[in-house]
């Protein structure tokens, strides 16, 4: 035993895949402490958080500052400031006014603001340009002046005379984010809800995990069962189990889900209801697999040596056969958890997935994502990790997988 | 000769079984569903109505021409009768339409999406885990990893990387549906153009989930032949390599016809969702429309239609099967 496991770890690949899914596994595990609390609360308003550290703004202000001398910081304010669709259209507005741009480089802000002062008057009527678009450049010009401007900023405060200056804010100071009291780091930013992206994807990993495992077991288990019983007693037995194997192999395992988790209804179905029906329904392969392998195994001598020893029925099949399959049931079982969080994402795609009051699966926060269009307003913090999380969860096992496979099968080594 | 018959006839036998075990799940699992869909149609067509017997009529009238009021099996019956003559009944959300109508829209886009993408994709796949095979060393190191990741790519997580990237960062395709959203259906060069335009993405994410499983199939069938005593007899015959690999590529192809047959489900379930990204008007569309409006007339009439798509393909494949391999004089090449 300890040698066969020795032998798998020398696998390359299987043993990258493992390191894949133990870094996974690890995060799930580290991430909660760090980040504790209920991963489906609601921390934003409004959709889609941009990715990144959030500073309260109230709190920053009232914060001690420091005066610190840094180059370029008035350049970067602009860079900043400036978008490039903004730069774009002054682009377009000095192409309308005939402006020689043969020499501007678009990142250049200087140059680009130097000669839009230089030749924007909002006087100018450029011929077949809407008021619209007029409007529009008199606003970025009127925030590009602001930029420019740098007197002093006062924070104010209502008093009874009107406006009272509390605090001026120079361009040279600075707080120190350890001074603020609020600052909120969203590495993932936030879904269409205004939850932590990344709170969420980690606790929907450790559901589509456990999914994974649920189903893979109960599928393993009913496909060995099944398949032991019909290979090792053939006669009726295995005609009838063939039968339904035939059957359910013909009809495909998706449709069946489709239809099972449909007829569960939306208040019904709980994550673990969910991996209990995709348990139900992907068995047969296993099923199969494992009674060709005993049909081969059950006329072996060491078999019928067990049987005319007069061991009973379960003796047998647990010391002389199972050992020759275990390898098999156990690639089988790693396949069937990559499939089986696939087969939850595919499911709650179509809106069949796990209730989603509770708690989020990869597939909940896919189908969200979708739900919201977050791939067609760029929002990919939303879907790629997901996706990504998918794909590496399913490679290392495959690649497990495939190690093993060249562990058992010695053909197929390189 | 005989071989043959006895084979097609048992073929033809488990088409029909399957055939009828399907139309009896399709028809029991959506009816198992709580909730009283007829109630819900009532209330829908019976606001602002204050006269509780009138309502209650519409309910029976309703319930009559769905059907509903009848006992399980007498429904069933009618249910497989109507569903063999092609009537599947009335669809509950987009009511009066009917099922078929709706689904004889969807059904050939699926059908133009999926066949030539999933075939494409077989045979990209085959090619490349042959080649996998043959060169192994170097080639298969960087090819069979990067096929295992590729097929690790869910297919819907492929429609929407590829949508990302080339409908809106590269605008070099549409983002959704599967003509140009002012054109009604009708045969033009411009709609045909605007079909095509439409057709790229999702035909391609779906080759590439596609190519993944096929290649790493292939792989391991070639490598298993090439090790094949028949090779190694021949390679010490001195035939030439190049005849030795139209051989192995041969031999290992034909499980590979078996393959498709027996991964198609899974394949079209993933492409069925591939489509909803791309809201593609076919029958994955359709599907989450009909979940989303518990619509089960509409559900189980898609259900079974993907069904039958998916045993008849099988069905063929088997015929095919039959043809190509030797093996199956031997009639009793079943498992």
């Amino acid at each position: 035993m300890i040698r066969i496991i020795k032998q798998v770890f020398h696998s390359s690949k299987f043993l990258f895949g493992f390191v894949v899914l133990m870094s996974i596994l690890l995060l799930v595990i580290i991430y909660p402490f760090i980040n504790p609390g209920n991963p489906l609360k609601t921390v934003s308003i409004g959709t889609f958080a941009q990715p990144g550290t959030y500073v309260s703004v109230y709190d920053s202000v009232e914060s001690k500052t420091n005066t610190l001398v840094i180059e370029n910081s008035a350049e970067k304010r602009l860079d900043a400031a400036l978008s490039m669709e903004d730069r774009v259209e002054l682009i377009l507005w000095f192409e309308a006014m005939e402006v020689d741009i043969s020499e501007l480089d678009i990142n250049d802000t200087d140059a680009l603001l130097a000669l839009w002062k230089k030749y924007y008057d909002p006087a100018l009527r450029p011929p077949g340009m809407t008021k619209a678009k007029r409007n529009y450049y008199a606003r970025v010009d009127a925030s590009i002046t602001q930029i420019l401007n740098t007197e002093l900023k006062y924070l104010a405060r209502e008093g009874e005379e009107g406006l009272e200056s509390v605090k001026e804010i120079k361009g040279t100071d600075y707080v120190n984010l350890n001074n603020v009291a609020n600052v909120v780091r969203l590495p993932l930013g936030t879904d269409n809800f205004g939850r932590d992206v990344l709170k969420q994807l980690v606790a929907a990993i450790k559901t589509s995990i456990m999914i994974g495992l649920i189903a893979g077991s109960i599928a393993t288990f009913i496909g060995l069962f099944l398949g032991l019983l019909a290979g090792f007693l053939g006669g009726i037995i295995d005609d009838i189990i063939m039968f339904v194997t035939n059957i359910f192999t013909v009809i495909p395992a998706f449709i069946l889900l489709i239809l099972i988790s449909y007829s569960i209804g939306q208040d019904q179905r709980g994550a673990k209801t969910v991996a209990i029906v995709i348990g139900f329904t992907s068995w047969i392969w296993t099923a199969r697999a494992v009674r060709s392998q005993v049909i081969s195994l059950r006329n072996r001598d060491h078999v019928n040596l067990s049987k005319l020893s007069g061991h009973n029925l379960w003796r047998i099949i647990l010391t002389d056969i199972l050992p020759y399959i275990a390898s098999y049931v156990v690639m089988a079982f790693i396949l069937q958890i990559s499939s089986a969080i696939l087969a939850e994402a595919q499911l709650s795609m179509l809106g069949l997935g796990p209730k989603t009051t509770e708690v989020p699966t990869l597939g909940l926060m896919m189908n969200w994502a979708m739900l919201y269009s977050a791939h067609l307003s760029g929002s990919w913090w939303a879907y790629f990790p997901v996706i990504l999380t998918i794909a590496l969860i399913s490679f290392s096992l495959n690649l497990m997988n495939t190690g093993l496979d060249q562990v058992f099968n010695p053909t197929l080594r390189d | 000769m005989s071989g043959y018959v006895k084979y097609f006839r048992k073929k033809i036998i488990w088409f029909l079984i399957t055939f009828f075990a399907a139309v009896l799940l399709n028809f029991i699992l959506p009816r198992l569903m709580p909730g009283d869909p007829v109630a819900v149609i009532t209330a829908r067509s019976a606001q602002g109505m204050s006269e509780a017997s009138a309502v209650k009529e519409m309910y029976d009238n309703y319930a009559e021409q769905f059907g509903v009021n009848k006992p399980m099996y007498v429904q069933f019956f009618t249910y497989f009768g109507n569903a063999l003559t092609g009537d599947l009944g009335l669809s509950f959300s987009q009511y009066p339409r009917e099922v078929s109508d709706i689904i004889g829209s969807a059904i050939w886009w699926t059908v133009g999406l999926q066949l030539p993408a999933i075939i494409v994709g077989w045979f990209i796949g085959n090619i490349l885990g042959a080649l996998a095979a043959y060169i192994r060393k170097g080639f298969d190191k960087v090819l069979l990893p990067v096929a295992l990741f590729l097929s690790s790519i869910p297919a819907f997580g492929m429609a929407v990387i590829l949508l990302v990237i080339f409908a809106l960062k590269l605008e070099m395709a549409p983002t959704s549906g599967g003509y140009a959203f002012d054109m009604l259906p009708h045969f033009s060069w411009d709609f045909v153009r605007s079909i095509i335009r439409h057709y790229q993405l999702p035909f391609w994410s779906i080759v590439i989930f596609a190519i993944g499983g096929q290649a790493i199939g292939m792989r391991s069938m070639s490598i298993y032949e090439l090790n094949a005593d028949y090779v190694k007899y021949s390679r010490f015959l001195g035939i030439k390599d190049r005849k030795i690999v139209g051989y192995v590529f041969r031999n290992a192809m034909l499980p590979q016809i078996t393959g498709l047959a027996l991964s198609l489900g899974s394949m079209i379930g993933g492409a069925l969702v591939a489509e909803i990204i791309f809201s593609y008007p076919g029958l994955g569309t359709t599907l989450l429309s009909a979940v989303t409006t518990s619509d089960y007339p509409l559900l189980s009439a898609t259900t079974l239609i993907i069904t039958i798509m998916v045993l008849v393909t099988t069905f063929t494949l088997d015929i095919v099967y039959g043809f190509v391999d030797p093996r199956v004089k031997a009639a009793q090449f079943d498992e």
